[in-house]
């Protein structure tokens, strides 16, 4: 039987505050433990929580920017359970009013058969809460020991609705979310230090099924990547199951990056009664609808739009303004090199090939690029002016990685500047023609390409700073004479 | 120094020492204490003597360094603070309540931590891991509860005032059993941080008192706007000594009908029912009112209260602070230290707590208790549209013996019956004496308001006492 995949995701995002969601401590990361916490995030007896109004103006304009509905009234619940990292015993969340509503997000990603698909994916909601502590287990014996600092940072629970459907549109989900999010600057969504965490309920159903079948809950990934390999997993393993005659249980199941499979941790059975009730602590109050617009005319161009934008200013073709839009900083360089009177299709072209290639090499991010935005627009308008050609210009841009030297710079020490003299030219040309009367005589009896190989050797001769559109027209004009 | 400076109320305690300083009021407040606590118990722990003195300049504060006594659950920095329960033991909290430091802003000396119901779960003060406190009046009476170590301490003269915390009439029942003056302010007047926390929906702090004119002067110091609890009101605060005119003129004062009932002890009814003639002599328009859900309030609270108690003390496992009692797993670290930190009646809400919440039983049980407290405020809003105060009794009988009750929860809970309305409503409400059963126990009259009206609780009750003038009468310890 032929199976389909149904996928929703639930997202943690720590929102960028400098304090913490109730009190007054620095939400830094790496300190030494325990450093960043008071009586309110240590849940100390006779301690209350008050909001931080900056996680909330945070969480709108994610749920903003995600199209969702905006609660009239903020409302927490208590979210009780023990563990050692839960200092109070309870999480402060939300339960039933959520500060975002119902949303959407649209993902673009390719297709088995390589084609560019795009997709619009369900938000069920996204609410507020704060985080838990960090239990330390290495090196420690005869126990563990609890580190508080990121207990009370603010997070933003993001739920996908059940649109999902295989692994490649969950990677897309991924990235379009961090996308967003990083224009919205309200996280920089690093999974390695937590900023941003993502469990993936997964069910398999036969195609065609409208009902939804019985869902594993899959925690534990700390990349987009893994995620995609834990979700891939899962659905072999369920369709395997069922094509074993097994039926699938509802329970969490972590993912092992190691072994590259999945396994049980809790049942349904074992699953916590989290009792929620209201935060009789928080008085609920309302979020006018004013504040709502004042937040939203603080939202930036967002990706969807940017991509919409390059394509019409800068001729890119959809998908190359979409790769470039979401990323923000690696858009944002494209743009600036534009602005420095780069040719933008050539623009993009180097940044995706060459650039790109050299920074993946050494593990830079955009950001962290050697060759400023300014700096490779200078080599682009020399590729354009004719001053280098383009082969010579690949041997630059390294060169500028290294030194960071300006390109005009590299040219003027190397003597790089390609020969436009046409006397020079000329000369260069008789010598080549001389050399190969063989190719001469084939074009002359009508063979074209014999064309290209002596301008091949033209170029040879000059170390490829012959311009070639030149040397191209003195060989024809030359070759013609001769007839 | 044979003054017996303790036996002095908080405005003439203010008064000398800002004449000559309060070292000689510590003293004998001191001294009061060491003869009287070892029958009383109403201390848990008094401060080190060089916290005392010293440092109070006559004249210069409010209180001028008179001291003020703290129920043992809310925060001082650098003190023991436990709740009076096993689980908190050698727990110093590491900052101070913000009526701690109100208080001490005002030139208060915070002086000695006072016995109470383990978590304020009781109306006894039995239930302590202090042991009992007994009642001044007669030592073999409770000295009702949960702040029945703050009325003991008051009523015997060991303290010159007194706060404690009001869930469902800790402040006012034990106030009534011990023949003081005990005030539950609005919900939101009084900053509840660092007020460890039994129903934080419920939960007040508040004085106690020698007389109603020390309840304003206390309320003066220790209300209005906190940043750090969300629940604290923003509206001005009003000098509430000012309301204190003797004059009950016109005062439209309603007897809801559903406080009298056949339960209560005869001498209780008396008593409030001479009080309601006497206002009435002195020009106040006494009616009759009806507040029809009052049935149901004690049921509600025992359902929405305890739902809050049971994740409030969901923190003491054993990780952080207080008792740890095994860390052999986490699970027997969470067993063992809840199961030999807590005491019975506090496990018993717990329980109920954690039940009333669970799936299954939230809507039956909590979301319902919700419903109804809404009707019980109703009922009192639509009062309070005919009346200005509503007089009824604080608690249906004085003072029983110690263990009378302690075997039987339910009784326990129905003295509280006539004073959780006040906190399902949130409403502010005042205990003040009104008369002395024949075997001389104290009887307390309970005066409520609209929100954020303890003026005209002041104003009402501080005429009644001065016309009564049972605040004069003294237990004979």
């Amino acid at each position: 039987m032929k199976y389909e995949a149904v996928i929703g995701l639930e997202v943690h995002v720590q929102l960028g505050t400098r304090s913490k969601l109730f009190c007054a401590c620095p939400t830094r990361f790496g300190c030494p433990p325990n450093h960043n916490t008071c009586p309110v995030c240590l849940g100390w007896p006779g301690s209350l929580p008050v909001l931080n109004e900056k996680a909330l103006r945070l969480a709108i304009k994610v749920g903003l920017a995600l199209e969702c509905r905006v609660a009239e009234r903020l409302k927490f619940d208590r979210k009780n359970y023990f563990y050692p990292d839960l200092p109070k015993a309870y999480q402060i969340s939300q339960y039933d009013m959520p500060v975002n509503g119902r949303g959407r997000l649209k993902i673009e990603f390719k297709d088995a058969a390589g084609s560019t698909q795009i997709r619009e994916i369900g938000i069920t909601r996204a609410h507020l809460e704060e985080d838990a502590g960090k239990l330390l287990h290495e090196g420690i014996r005869d126990g563990s020991l609890v580190d508080y600092n990121r207990a009370g940072v603010p997070l933003l629970e993001i739920v996908s609705e059940p649109d999902l459907r295989t692994p490649a549109e969950v990677y897309a989900y991924l990235v379009s979310l961090k996308s967003i999010l990083q224009y919205l600057e309200v996280s920089e969504c690093n999974m390695e230090k937590g900023e941003l965490r993502c469990d993936a309920n997964v069910s398999i159903r036969p195609e065609g099924q409208t009902s939804l079948g019985t869902k594993a809950e899959i925690k534990n990934m700390n990349s987009f990547k893994a995620v995609e390999k834990a979700v891939e997993y899962e659905i072999e393993r369920q369709v395997n199951a069922v094509d074993g005659g097994e039926r699938i249980v509802q329970e969490t199941r972590l993912w092992d990056e190691a072994k590259g499979r999945t396994f049980s941790m809790r049942s349904k059975e074992e699953a916590h009664d989290y009792r929620y009730f209201p935060e009789p602590d928080l008085v609920p109050f309302t979020i006018s609808r004013a504040q709502v617009e004042e937040i939203r005319k603080t939202l930036p161009e967002l990706p969807e739009i940017r991509t919409l934008r390059m394509i019409r200013d800068y001729s890119l073709s959809d998908y190359d303004a979409f790769l470039l839009a979401q990323e923000k900083p690696l858009a944002d360089y494209y743009e600036a090199c534009v602005a420095a009177k780069a040719n933008p299709k050539l623009a993009a072209n180097w940044i995706f090939s060459e650039l790109k290639a050299l920074l993946n090499e050494r593990r830079l991010a955009i950001t962290e690029s050697p060759v400023s935005s300014g700096d490779l627009a200078g080599l682009i308008r020399l590729i354009e002016d004719g001053t280098v050609s383009g082969k010579i210009a690949k041997e630059i841009l390294p060169e500028m990685f290294e030194t960071r030297k300006s390109a005009e710079a590299i040219v003027k020490d190397k003597g790089l500047v390609q020969v436009t003299d046409a006397s020079l030219i000329e000369a260069l040309a008789d010598q080549v023609l001389a050399a190969h009367p063989k190719s001469v005589a084939d074009f002359r009896a009508g063979k074209a390409q014999a064309l290209g190989f002596l301008v091949g050797q033209m170029m040879k001769e000059s170390k490829g700073k012959m311009n070639p559109k030149l040397a191209n027209e003195i060989l024809v004009k030359k070759l013609n004479v001769g007839c | 120094m044979a003054q017996d400076l303790h036996r002095l109320t908080l405005r003439q305690a203010i008064d000398h020492a800002a004449r000559e300083g309060a070292d000689g009021i510590l003293h004998d407040v001191a001294n009061r204490i060491q003869c009287c606590n070892s029958s009383v118990n109403a201390y848990v722990r008094v401060k080190p003597a060089e916290y005392d003195s010293g440092k109070n300049i006559p004249g210069k504060s409010v209180f001028s360094g008179v001291p003020v006594a703290v129920k043992d659950n809310i925060c001082i920095e650098g003190q023991e603070t436990t709740c009076a329960c096993a689980i908190l033991k050698g727990h110093v909290p590491p900052y101070s309540a913000t009526v701690i430091r109100k208080l001490e802003d005002a030139g208060a000396t915070i002086f000695g931590q006072l016995n109470m119901d383990e978590f304020a779960f009781g109306s006894s003060c039995e239930t302590s891991v202090y042991g009992p406190c007994r009642n001044p009046w007669n030592l073999e009476c409770v000295p009702g509860g949960s702040s029945g170590g703050s009325a003991a301490a008051v009523a015997a003269d060991m303290a010159i005032a007194a706060i404690g915390s009001d869930t469902g009439g800790s402040i006012r029942q034990p106030a009534a059993l011990c023949g003081v003056v005990g005030l539950k302010p609005t919900y939101g007047l009084v900053s509840r941080y660092g007020l460890i926390a039994f129903g934080s929906s419920f939960d007040q702090i508040g004085p106690l008192t020698k007389t109603v004119e020390d309840s304003a002067i206390m309320l003066n110091a220790m209300a209005g706007h906190d940043p750090l609890d969300s629940t604290s009101s923003r509206r001005p605060v009003p000098d509430y000594t000012k309301a204190l005119t003797r004059d009950v003129k016109g005062l439209r004062i309603g007897m809801p009908e559903e406080y009298f009932t056949d339960g209560m002890d005869p001498a209780v009814e008396k008593y409030v029912r001479d009080a309601a003639a006497l206002l009435k002599k002195m020009g106040a328009d006494i009616r009759t009112v009806s507040l029809p859900h009052t049935a149901y309030s004690v049921a509600v609270y025992y359902l929405v209260a305890v739902a809050e108690a049971s994740s409030n003390l969901g923190r003491y496992d054993g990780v952080q602070y207080g008792l740890r009692a095994s860390d052999k797993t986490l699970k027997d670290m969470y067993f063992e230290t809840r199961n030999r930190g807590f005491g019975e009646e506090a496990k018993r809400r717990i329980l109920l707590g954690t039940f009333v919440l669970s799936a299954g039983y939230y809507e039956a049980y909590y979301l319902k208790g919700q419903k109804v407290r809404t009707l019980v405020r109703r009922d009192f809003e639509k009062a309070f549209t005919e009346v200005d105060l509503l007089l009824a009794p604080t608690a249906p009988t004085a003072a029983f013996k110690l263990g009378e009750k302690a075997s039987d929860p339910l009784a326990m809970y129905l003295s509280d019956i006539f004073t959780i309305p006040a906190n399902l409503a949130g409403i502010p409400a005042i205990s003040v004496p009104c008369g002395f059963t024949p075997a001389g126990l104290p009887v307390g009259l309970q005066l409520m308001g609209r929100p954020f009206e303890e003026a005209v609780l002041f104003r009402a009750a501080h005429a009644f006492e001065q016309e009564t003038e049972y605040y004069k009468k003294k237990p004979g310890i």
